[in-house]
């Protein structure tokens, strides 16, 4: 297997590719979004329990790449209990390790998508549960006790 | 019987490697490659004979429209139409199909009125009649696909009661660019015509694989693109019967395509330069007239008999992959150069991406077919598309490349 290749399917992608973390609906969520990659066919729904102004749960539901699957499971054990700065904050440092390869030192799993860069097609797999959880944190509450219109 | 191993000889592009290994190019349904004989056309245009065509009074405007109308009458005698004048160059295949979406259905849709499709389309034969049946008011009906992997095909018995007299149009494929599905299309034309319906079909994946007579189908249009039968991008056909284009009115309007303009209005050329405003897509048109040669120096029966040696190859070899789910028609039964399927556990872009590092091309995706692959319960496959340069060989490629990427994923 090319270096590439090993660099893009880091073990920590392919654990939670294999068993991903905080999938589901979420059935206490007060915010929800979606988010499409219409040329792949990706999806990613990602669902949040605001407390104040902080991610008290967090989950996510969809199909797609090892990629786009495992980044949207990291994203959410990374996202749980911040807020919405600081998931900006880390989208921001996610967004410059895909484009660019370089990690900071004190970053640890989201460093596992460095070796995205090399694959520019992959890099929208990679950003998407990301993009559905900022979009999330930004929608009007609604009601827990509603079904999603996304069902 | 054609020496398949000297054709590639005639593709420059194939004697490349890819990451280290030899290409393996298996993306056809997509796009196919160019013929050594196709590119050296375009160049000669160029260097040659390039200028605008019609009107012209010099030499090159003279040799360009010679070359322009030339390609316009061997496309006409690769698909048997009656008249060239029943060829007009579109952009491709959703070019085509938009044309006679717009022209024909602002003319002769309304309210009350059925368009009829199938539930196998390529968006560019399924949303140009959404379109076109939102905009008139007429409704939109689906001839169903049968099966779970839709295998079965289209629903023939469904036909009966679906092909009714408010049916004004009837468009369909004749080969589904991801089951590999071949549909009865004289028969589809020949139910039509008894209950006065315009028949629309897309040949896309057919055009370059299979001989082609539109008049001994009876089809009353039929759309095409020049890439995939081993001409250039940007070129494509409107095949229209003669009797439904003259009486059909432009869809973009401009040069080249009036007789007679004042500051009040003007007047239409006759097929098929009214559908053709602006100047045209020459060099691709004349390219595309010598893709039409190639393809008959070797004989489209031959083709068709290579992809079906090839489809037949592969769904053997392909089905016995562990937790393989191979969709449209089973092992055994016809189908087209073209096989897709699924994993439970491995997306089609992490096969994708692994085939691509041994050199195979392969496409993952919905395929422009999202309606359906939403019926089949899946969000993507990956498709292998065959043509005339590949081979058994690549195949055994193939199928080492798929279970290297699932002993990586699932273990197996």
């Amino acid at each position: 297997m090319s270096a590439d290749l090993t660099e893009l399917y880091q073990q920590v992608i392919l654990d939670h590719n294999r068993r991903p973390r905080n999938r589901g609906k979420l059935p206490t969520a007060n915010r929800v979004a979606h988010g499409d990659n219409p040329t792949c066919g990706d999806q990613c729904s990602v669902y949040l329990r605001m407390d104040g102004d902080r991610i008290a749960e967090i989950s996510f539901d969809g199909s797609g790449c090892a990629i786009s699957q495992a980044s949207a499971s990291l994203m959410t054990t990374q996202a749980k209990g911040k807020t919405g700065p600081e998931v900006q904050a880390l989208f921001k440092n996610f967004h410059d390790i895909v484009t660019t390869g370089n990690a900071p030192e004190e970053i640890s799993d989201l460093a596992a998508f460095a070796g995205v860069h090399s694959f520019p097609a992959r890099i929208k797999c990679a950003t998407l549960g990301w993009h559905a959880a900022l979009e999330a944190m930004k929608s009007d509450p609604m009601p827990t006790t509603t079904e999603s219109h996304l069902d | 019987m054609p020496s398949w191993s000297n054709v590639r000889a005639d593709f420059p592009i194939l004697h490349q490697q890819v990451h280290g290994k030899p290409l393996a190019y298996l993306d056809n349904g997509a796009t196919a490659q160019k013929p050594r004989a196709v590119i050296d056309a375009l160049v000669h245009y160029y260097e040659h004979d390039n200028s605008n065509v019609h009107r012209g009074l010099h030499a090159l405007s003279m040799r360009a429209t010679d070359g322009y109308e030339g390609a316009r009458a061997r496309i006409a005698k690769f698909i048997n139409a009656a008249n060239p004048a029943e060829i007009i160059f579109t952009r491709g295949t959703t070019e085509s199909i938009n044309l006679v979406a717009r022209s024909w259905g602002q003319a002769h849709l309304k309210p009350g009125d059925v368009v009829l499709t199938t539930e196998i389309e390529h968006h560019s034969n399924l949303v140009p009649w959404q379109q076109a049946a939102r905009a008139s008011g007429a409704t939109l009906k689906y001839l169903p696909v049968l099966g779970a992997d839709g295998e079965g095909g289209l629903d023939l018995a469904a036909l009966d009661h679906l092909l009714t007299p408010q049916v004004k149009l009837f468009a369909f494929t004749h080969i589904s660019n991801t089951l590999g599905t071949i549909n009865p299309v004289a028969e589809f034309c020949r139910r039509a015509r008894a209950v006065g319906a315009v028949t629309v079909i897309d040949a896309a994946q057919s055009i370059g694989h299979a001989p082609c007579d539109v008049q001994a189908l009876g089809a009353d249009f039929v759309a095409f693109s020049g890439h995939k039968m081993c001409g250039p991008t940007g070129i494509g056909v409107l095949y229209g019967r003669r009797a439904l284009l003259d009486k059909l009115a432009p869809d973009e309007t401009g040069g080249g395509m009036v007789v007679n303009v004042t500051y009040e209005g003007a007047t239409w050329k006759p097929t098929p330069e009214r559908f053709e405003a602006g100047t045209p897509n020459v060099a691709d048109a004349i390219a595309l007239g010598v893709a039409c040669d190639y393809l008959d120096a070797l004989g489209r029966e031959h083709i068709a008999a290579h992809d079906a040696v090839l489809a037949r190859v592969a769904m053997e070899k392909l089905s016995t992959l562990p937790g393989i789910r191979i969709i449209g028609p089973r092992v055994g039964a016809e189908r087209s150069g073209l096989v897709s399927f699924a994993f439970a556990d491995v997306h089609a872009h992490d096969i994708v991406t692994f085939a691509d590092e041994d050199g195979v091309a392969l496409r993952g995706g919905h395929h422009c077919n999202q309606p359906l692959m939403r019926k089949l319960g899946l969000t993507s496959t990956t498709r292998a598309s065959f043509y005339l340069y590949n081979t058994e060989e690549e195949i055994d490629r193939l199928v080492a490349a798929l279970r290297r990427t699932l002993k990586f994923f699932v273990g197996s």
